[in-house]
């Protein structure tokens, strides 16, 4: 029997998915705690026992069982930290950041313009595992950013710098993170023309760095003695998932635009999937494109972790809305509250679950607010026209939702639905009337997984797994 | 055949008038230059923003529906925030509302931060043989 092995090394679990190569089904699912401090290799050996239990109690004689691939994503130790520059905030600097988060990054922070000793200090006394340097067209501004590469041999940064920048200022800056032994890979500038958004190529670079650099940095490359490698973060993972799902494979047609909303327990993570062109007319899109495969990080919007702050982002009064607590009968602090003083609680009677809900219907609403284009009106002699910036997602079709709150309830579209379309707000570009799919076997991470593998495969089992809701 | 200038170019304010700007884009391509056009309706931010990105050394920009003077207030106090202290400011199109005494309109501009100031009806090959002068392009 042909297995692939695919492994999510996460920031709680290690999660292990086996699935059947020759019949595309999911064999079985297995999870222990990750235990990235000691030897990552503890916790996989104990979710891998449970996972043979699990095979065994299906009658699938272990000993038959091929693994053709054996590989992996993770989110341990923190995720893949990293920083970003840029000269202009709107621009080189922003384009940096969204190719950061498109690589499944955690983006700490985002610097712009010429960076001062203090900012310069502030990143080599962080943690973080990568620095992306970007800033100027090609052919464009170049004192800029190699200012801020002299800055960075000046203080001997010791992570990778990817630089992603001007191509004109290539040499000068090669040269000098050379003098200095500055750790440095170089890819094509991440802006090459004015509001041209080019990410791949720095996607991919931070990929690569991930695999050969990072992993061995977190502790984790003995893991490659028993699995083929750890590809990719996870966020990468299901983002790439996503995204052949959306575009189809070779020979398995896609499902067209769509997006993803991850709630989790310290972040809401949006993914849209679409070019996001104006629908209408009139309509003039602003700024800086975006990319076709966007991911958004809400960092103060979450189940636990970030109960506190997701009070704060959506305020009292909204939500009670969700809760029906006209009445003002529910002391919404103290269930917030709770919840974050207690990131492990699992909700278990009716009052707590319906509690959840309307948290998650709140941070749904926020994040798709924050993360889908909007409309600014512009009075002209020729009448009101519209500026759009961001992308329009009015009429993507599909959206996926992960996350346990969602994969858990009973009525997930309740939640979902907040994230449509407002016609009291109608400049927020959310979508208007997609179908919902809920990832309820938690198999988006390992399908991007398989995606690098058998996209043909991935494309067929996420559609036979992702259950529709009415 | 490039001749190594950057210039950017479009249309301030909530104007939309677009051929012109397609028109100079044009011209000044043929002639040459790098021009990174921001299009219509922009604020003065789109010029500063593409200027400081592209290095450019020039920017034009145009105003076709008579509001141009009150969308440039500032402009060159941007630029200068911007770090663009020494790059060439250009304006044309129908600049002012009514019919002005053109002696009085260029010297507002001159004095808004502007190095030259274009009637309208002035062709884009004029403006372009002043920038290759400004510019120091001519033998």
């Amino acid at each position: 029997m042909n297995v692939y092995l695919l492994i999510d090394f996460g920031s709680t679990y290690t999660k292990l998915t086996a699935v059947d190569a020759d019949k595309e089904e999911i064999l079985a699912t297995a999870k222990d705690i990750t235990t990235v401090e000691e030897d990552i290799m503890i916790g996989f050996k104990k979710a891998f026992e449970k996972l043979k239990l699990c095979l065994e109690e299906k009658n699938i004689k272990f000993d038959e069982i091929n693994f053709i691939k054996k590989i992996a994503c993770s989110s341990a130790a923190g995720g893949l930290k990293m920083y970003a520059i840029g000269l202009v905030p709107e621009l080189t600097a922003d384009a940096a950041k969204k190719a950061a988060l498109g690589a499944g990054a955690r983006v700490m922070k985002t610097y712009s313009y010429e960076l001062n000793r203090h900012e310069i200090e502030e990143i080599k006394n962080s943690n973080a595992d990568i620095l992306l340097l970007a800033g100027g067209t090609d052919g464009g501004n170049k004192k800029c950013i190699i200012h801020n590469a002299k800055l960075i041999a000046d203080v001997k940064i010791s992570i990778p710098v990817l630089l992603a920048g001007n191509k004109s200022a290539n040499d000068e800056i090669i040269e000098i993170f050379e003098e200095a032994n500055i750790d440095y890979i170089v890819t094509e500038n991440v802006m090459p023309k004015l509001n041209k958004i080019n990410e791949k190529p720095t996607r991919e670079a931070i990929r690569n760095i991930f695999m050969t650099k990072i992993v061995e940095a977190k502790g984790m490359k003995n893991a490659e003695d028993f699995i083929s490698g750890i590809l990719m973060p996870t966020p990468a993972a299901v983002l790439k998932a996503a995204e052949v799902l959306a575009i189809g494979s070779d020979d398995e047609e896609g499902l067209g635009n769509l997006m993803v909303i991850d709630i989790g327990g310290a972040t809401t993570d949006i993914h849209s999937l679409a070019e996001g062109d104006p629908t209408n007319a009139g309509v003039i899109p602003k700024g800086l494109e975006e990319p076709f495969a966007k991911r958004t990080v809400e960092g103060d919007l979450g189940m636990r972790y970030s109960a506190l702050s997701l009070l704060e982002a959506a305020g009292t009064k909204k939500i009670r809305k969700y809760l029906n607590d006209d009445h003002k009968e529910i002391d919404v602090k103290a269930h917030c509250n709770h919840r974050h003083e207690n990131i492990m609680m699992v909700p278990k009677t009716p009052e707590e679950i319906f509690f959840d809900e309307a948290m998650a219907g709140a941070a749904t609403k926020i994040a798709m607010k924050r993360h889908c284009g909007w409309l600014e009106s512009v009075f002209t002699p020729m009448g009101v026209m519209y500026y759009q910036h961001g992308k329009d997602l009015l009429d993507v079709k599909y959206i996926i939702g992960t996350g346990g709150v969602l994969v858990h309830s009973k009525n997930p579209k309740n939640i979902l639905k907040a994230g449509e379309f407002d016609k009291e707000q109608p400049v927020h570009l959310m979508p208007r009337s997609p179908n919902y799919l809920i990832d309820s076997t938690y198999i988006l991470s390992s399908m991007g997984l398989l995606a690098g593998e058998n996209p043909d495969m991935a494309v067929r089992i996420m559609k036979k797994y992702l259950e529709k809701v009415n | 055949m490039k001749n190594g200038k950057t210039i950017v170019i479009g249309v301030i304010g909530s104007d939309c008038h677009a051929v012109g700007n397609k028109i100079i884009d044009h011209v000044l391509t043929e002639q040459g230059f790098n021009v990174i056009n921001v299009g219509v309706i922009c604020p003065q931010e789109d010029f500063i923003n593409a200027a400081v990105e592209t290095n450019a050394d020039a920017i034009i920009v145009s105003s076709l529906y008579g509001h141009g003077e009150l969308d440039c207030q500032g402009f060159k106090d941007k630029c200068n925030e911007a770090g663009l202290q020494d790059i060439k400011l250009y304006v044309g199109g129908n600049i002012v509302v009514g019919k002005q005494e053109w002696s009085e309109v260029n010297q507002r501009f001159l004095d808004m931060g502007f190095d030259r100031v274009y009637k309208p009806g002035t062709s884009i090959e004029i403006t372009a043989e002043d920038i290759k002068k400004d510019l120091g392009m001519t033998e």
